[in-house]
């Protein structure tokens, strides 16, 4: 079965892209665009979830099912096919990708409505959807590479959709650049990720997934290997980042949102930008076998966590704030993918891609209804218009803030827990902290958005509730929201609880072997849940206190410490940095030296010399051509005579 | 002769009976072109047929005593022949009419030739080959000349003929040599009894003469020159079907013969391969650089066939098994870009040689941009830009001639490919980024002749992107 | 009967062979380098039967049965191409056919 629905889960969405986009003009239905997209995807979900029974149904061990589509490359001994491998790593990226991709095509159909752009967005949709499929099914690197650089095209298409857009940013005035700046950023990333790959390749001969991790896992490469394995993980870990927006690399995904919110919400938050995370997940056995890697994998993830939610308390913009909350978050997953807790990472994940995508699509009804506001400066107490999304909205809120018994609550709190467990106090510190923030700038966003006076200006703007095929997704993702969480419960609610643990159990087992976790006692455990709890609880507390109870206690906080309001508000300066020392730096060599000397002089000199002689050579070799059988004869036995005295005297 | 036997052949039958119906029916019915057409299109899907009945059942075999063997390479060449049958016949009629050559003869020829082809690319002795070479150059020459009323076009045919039947004087006549010097004509016994042949010196002027003789099949240098001025000159859809299913039924001559020779191990063999790499690099470098200077873009073709001819012999000179699939791959890829882009030629040709320059292709990215798009595809293709077939089949070639450690051979081949995308791609500029001259005449393809096309750009992506599926097919 | 060596036959049909590819290298009239051609076609035959009959295997008479096919045909093309031409310039002389150069 698997082999026989996995070509369509996979097909469907080309087909749908294939469709709308070569024929999305001539439909000239926005129905009927968006009911191929979203059942393109839609469908795929229901395959995706008969797959899933069917391991279910299967012994642990055996629920690893490798398919070939077609040959791709074959030279000498290295080769590469279109094969998927569906195990159990994959599915639960597989169910997230079409699942929540299906509620978001559904959503989009309301909020695209009336763009002129419609079909060419679902068929740039339905193309990610198709490419993500391929990153995280893919049974070798390359493929997964070949996905890797889809999606990245498809978010730059998305990011850029309303090219013809004015957006703000540093060096950036269109939607355009927007575009580009995520596109450039994420090359940094990709040519790391080949060079991991290179290296793989020329160690083992081979990028194919299973053969990798048996290869790595015999012990022919003893635990703290070589430095060359500590290279490829920290390669393959630089792609990440890009995709995942680390710190450096992370400096793209808040632009990323010029794009539409649908966008937002699929792309730069449920599901391409946990790619990263899936890439170290596949990948566990060559990073549990480098401590080193290990240790830059945490201290990249715990600074991008803390700086990241930091920036995100004073960002106006409500889907900036968002954006900052999920560079934060894939921030905690990294931390966990640091201290060796895959399952943990791959948790908040699918805890994460459920309320984050509620958050954005809860900020694009907001956006909808206000008419493309999104400075929340100018919005409150919109909660008595639109009422659905205030409630929703709410809930995604709770749950990112990690208030027990909801998703986000279960999910932090384990890769909280390993962090205390498997690194020490200093980095569950830091966790806490930014798990503070968070806490903090959700429920600022909540109160500024939905509470307290309306400021936004009555005669031009209408706040207005989204229509039902906006609000339903929203709904169904509440629910996700509230009790996905239960899909890993901690150990102290009893044994085998943590289902996505015993479900994950056989993809890991070759990294454990290396990478032993430690277990605390139960009243660790649960002293640990309690004071994360607190600090949740703490952080909405203050956010009340702040935006509630005595408005305009922020101005007089950003007055009395201006230095930091400043170096937050400018989001730690990363962008100036760029700009001044990555941007204006190639920007200007390349102006004064590279063009103007060695481009136009040296080697467009080279190249025009070359050409001429070329060229020359070309109008002489004609001259040989007479038009005259004759001398075509001569030159073919001067030729025979070469060739045969050759043959015999030579 | 065995029931095996005919049905080993059937794909050759089939065609050869074809086009004997076609000549009758040509000669018995008025106003026949159609049906003419519908007949070839009819006989050429049952060679395929027939040709993958053989693939499937009795892949490897020989018959006929041994003179020609199934499956494998052979079936791909079939397919190659085949195929660009049916898109020449797709294309044809709407040109030759256009240009004044529209006789129903062609069709005949057209399946007399791809009958003759089927023998060479089936043959596994060089008996069948000759025949098959001979009755393929000789249906050639009368269809480059089939604008019987145009200068250019007999003048075509002249050349062609009088070269061609004084390269088939050397072909023969180290047919004839090889023969006396190892008793058979059979590629099987070449490789078993060159090693004790009593007279070394003329086994390997025979294989000296029959390299000279084939080399001029597929134009390399210095055989070459014939080409530019028979594809020139030559009615566009001729013109495409012989640079490509006619090149290609020389290499199948040649990887016949060349193969057993080079594993036989006979001394000698080096100085073979010598010979072979500098007529590539001749071929290359000499196709590639005159085409630099070409202003009409039949002619620049012609001559960038010469060039491809030398890649070719990249895989005859390496001479392993990666260099004959090698090959084989470059021909199917081969097939399609080439086919494609005299097909867009021809399309925008007008009578008296109206429409060629590339002057003539300035802006035609406004005036026609469907085909523009087409043409710069198979330009890219051509060039060797990936994904398109032409880049994996440059690989395949490069890749074998440096597991024959032949890497400077590969290093030349690459520059030359650096070379020609000067012309190639300076094409697409011109289409793309130059204002027209002037008003462009012409009406719109026929659906025949978009299908044609179609079929073209299809196979050039679908093989650039599944390589693997042409591979194995020649392998088995 | 005398048997003349091996040797003989083919010096004779070499030479005859290189006969004709001077011929064809001088000669302006197209006819008569079909001729030459045929010279050449016709040493080659000389040379199969001579190594059929010193080897004692048919084949190569075979071939030169379906050598003098072909030649047939050719000759019959080769005419008629010359004819046509002939009908369009009023001459067969080959160096002055030479509209496609360069």
């Amino acid at each position: 079965m698997v082999s026989t629905f996995l070509p369509f889960i996979l097909l469907l969405p080309l087909a749908g892209f294939v469709i709308n986009g070569i024929f999305g003009k001539k439909l000239n239905s926005e129905r009927l665009s968006g009911l191929i997209g979203a059942s393109a995807v839609g469908i795929g979900f229901i395959l995706s979830v008969a797959i899933f029974i069917e391991l279910l149904g299967l012994s642990p061990d055996a629920r690893s099912v490798g398919v070939n589509l077609a040959d791709w490359i074959t030279a000498g001994q290295f080769s590469v096919g279109f094969s998927y491998l569906v195990d159990p790593l994959s599915v639960v990226f597989l169910l997230v990708i079409t699942g929540v991709g299906t509620l978001i095509h559904i959503y989009s159909m309301g909020y695209m409505h009336g763009d002129p752009g419609f079909s060419r967005f679902f068929a740039y949709l339905n193309l990610f959807i198709f490419m993500m499929l391929n990153l995280v099914l893919a049974d070798n690197l390359l493929l997964t590479f070949l996905g890797w650089e889809g999606v990245g095209l498809c978010s730059f298409l998305l990011i850029g959709f309303w090219y013809d857009r004015k957006f703000a940013g540093v060096g950036i005035l269109w939607t355009g650049d927007a575009a580009k700046k995520a596109f450039v950023v994420n090359r940094i990333g990709d040519l790391g990720m080949l060079i991991g790959m290179f290296i793989l390749f020329s160690q083992f001969g081979t990028l194919n997934y299973g053969q990798l991790t048996q290869v790595l896992s015999s012990g022919a490469f003893f635990p703290g290997g070589s430095d060359l394995l500590t290279a490829a993980a920290l390669c393959l870990f630089v792609g990440a980042c890009g995709k995942s927006a680390q710190i450096p690399l992370g400096v793209w995904l808040p632009d990323a949102m010029a794009g539409p919110t649908p966008v937002s919400a699929l792309i730069h938050a449920a599901t391409m930008v946990t790619a990263g995370i899936f890439l170290v997940s596949r990948n566990a056995t060559l990073f549990t076998l480098s401590p080193t890697a290990m240790t830059v994998v945490t201290c990249v993830a715990a600074t991008t966590a803390l700086v990241a939610a930091t920036v995100g308390i004073v960002q106006n913009d409500i889907k900036k704030v968002l954006a900052y909350s999920t560079v934060s978050q894939l921030g905690f997953m990294f931390v966990a993918l640091g201290v060796g807790a895959f399952t943990a990472a791959v948790f908040h994940v699918v805890t994460h891609a459920f309320f984050k995508a509620l958050l954005f699509l809860g900020s694009g009804s907001v956006i909808h209804g206000m008419h493309e506001e999104q400075d929340m400066q100018k919005m409150g107490g919109l909660k008595k218009y639109m009422p659905q999304t205030y409630k929703t909205y709410l809930i995604g809120a709770i749950a990112i803030a990690g208030i027990f018994p909801l998703s986000g609550f279960f999910s932090k709190d384990e890769i909280l827990y390993h962090a205390f467990n498997d690194s020490g106090p200093v980095l569950w510190v830091v966790g806490a902290l930014a798990a503070f923030c968070t806490a903090f700038y959700m429920f600022r966003s909540v109160y500024l958005t939905f509470d307290g006076k309306e400021r936004f200006d009555h005669h031009h703007v209408h706040p207005h509730e989204s229509p039902a095929s906006m609000t339903i997704p929203l709904w169904i993702l509440a629910v996700l929201s509230v009790v996905g969480g239960f899909l890993g419960l901690p150990a102290i609610f009893g044994e085998h609880v943590h289902l996505l643990h015993s479900w994950l159990e056989p993809v890991f087992a070759p990294a454990y072997k290396f990478y032993s976790q430690h277990h605390a006692s139960h009243t660790t455990e649960l002293v640990l849940m309690v004071v994360s709890l607190c600090i949740g609880i703490a952080g909405i507390l203050t956010a009340r206190r702040v935006y509630i109870q005595k408005p305009g206690t922020a101005d007089k906080v950003a007055a009395r410490f201006p230095a930091i309001h400043k170096l937050l508000w400018h989001k730690w300066y990363m962008d100036e940095v760029y700009e001044v020392g990555v941007v204006k730096f190639i920007w200007m060599t390349s102006q004064s030296f590279l063009y103007r000397i060695f481009d136009k002089k040296i080697i467009d000199g080279m190249l025009h010399g070359i050409a001429n002689a070329t060229g020359a050579a070309g109008r002489g070799l004609r001259q040989l051509q007479t038009g005259v059988v004759t001398n075509y004869v001569t030159l073919f036995v001067l030729g025979i005579l070469l060739i045969v005295g050759y043959l015999i005297l030579g | 002769m065995t029931q095996t036997d005919l049905l080993a052949g059937l794909a050759i039958e089939i065609v050869s009976i074809f086009a004997l119906i076609i000549m009758l029916t040509d000669a018995l019915v008025e106003r026949s072109t159609r049906l003419c057409e519908t007949l070839s299109i009819v006989g050429l899907l049952g060679g395929l047929a027939a040709s993958a009945y053989a693939h499937l059942t009795m892949p490897g075999q020989t018959a006929f005593n041994g003179m020609i063997v199934v499956g494998g390479m052979s079936t791909l060449y079939d397919a190659i022949f085949c195929g660009a049958g049916i898109m020449t016949v797709l294309l044809a009629r709407e040109y030759l009419t256009r240009v004044g050559g529209m006789f129903d003869e062609f069709y005949t020829l057209l399946m007399m030739s791809i009958a003759g082809m089927m023998l060479m690319g089936h043959s596994a002795d060089s008996m069948p080959m000759f025949v098959g070479l001979e009755v393929m150059s000789i249906c050639f020459y009368v269809m480059a000349g089939l604008m019987r009323n145009k200068l250019s076009s007999n003048e075509a045919a002249l050349k062609y003929f009088l070269l061609g039947a004084f390269a088939s004087g050397f072909l023969l006549y180290g047919i004839a040599l090889v023969y006396g010097s190892v008793g058979s004509t059979a590629y099987s016994a070449i490789a078993a009894k060159a090693l004790s042949t009593q007279f070394p010196t003329l086994f390997w002027v025979g294989i000296g003469m029959m390299i000279i003789g084939l080399g001029f099949k597929v134009a390399a240098f210095p055989f070459h020159q014939w080409a530019p001025d028979v594809y020139h000159g030559a009615p566009t859809v001729v013109t495409g079907f012989m640079s490509t299913a006619g090149k290609a039924a020389a290499f199948s001559g040649f990887v016949g013969f060349i193969a057993p020779t080079m594993a036989s191990g006979v001394p000698g063999l080096e100085k073979a391969k010598v010979i072979l790499a500098l007529l590539a690099v001749g071929s290359m470098l000499v196709g590639n650089i005159t085409a630099l200077a070409q202003t009409n873009v039949k002619r620049m073709l012609a001559y960038s066939s010469v060039a491809h001819a030398g890649y070719l012999m990249i895989g005859l000179a390496a001479g392993n098994a990666a260099g004959w699939t090698g090959i084989t791959y470059y021909l199917v890829a081969y097939l399609f870009m080439q086919i494609g882009a005299f097909a867009v030629v021809g399309i925008l040709e007008r009578e008296n040689g109206g429409n060629l320059t590339v002057d003539d292709y300035r802006g035609l990215a406004r005036r026609r941009p469907g085909l523009a798009l087409v043409m710069s595809l198979f330009m890219f293709s051509l060039t060797g830009i990936p994904p398109f077939a032409g880049f994996f089949g440059k690989y395949y070639l490069f890749n074998a001639a440096i597991q024959a450690d032949l890497t400077w051979l590969a290093i030349v081949g690459v520059v030359s490919s650096v070379i020609s995308v000067w012309f190639y791609l300076g094409l697409v500029v011109i289409m793309y980024f130059r204002e027209p001259l002037g008003e462009m005449e012409g009406g719109e393809a026929s659906i025949s002749s978009r299908t044609a096309l179609a079929l073209s750009i299809i196979g050039t992506l679908l093989i650039g992107l599944i390589p693997q599926a042409i591979i194995n097919i020649a392998a088995r | 009967m005398l048997t003349l060596p091996i040797e003989y036959y083919l010096t004779l049909s070499a030479v005859i062979f290189i006969i004709g590819t001077i011929g064809v290298l001088t000669r302006r009239n197209a006819i008569i380098i079909f001729m030459c051609i045929e010279l050449m076609l016709n040493s080659v035959n000389l040379t199969l039967v001579a190594f059929s009959q010193y080897m004692g295997d048919m084949a190569g008479q075979i071939m030169v049965l379906l050598v003098m096919t072909v030649a047939a045909a050719e000759a019959a093309v080769g005419l008629a191409i010359v004819l046509a031409l002939f009908r369009n310039k009023q001459t067969v002389y080959v160096d002055e056919v030479n509209v496609l150069k360069w």
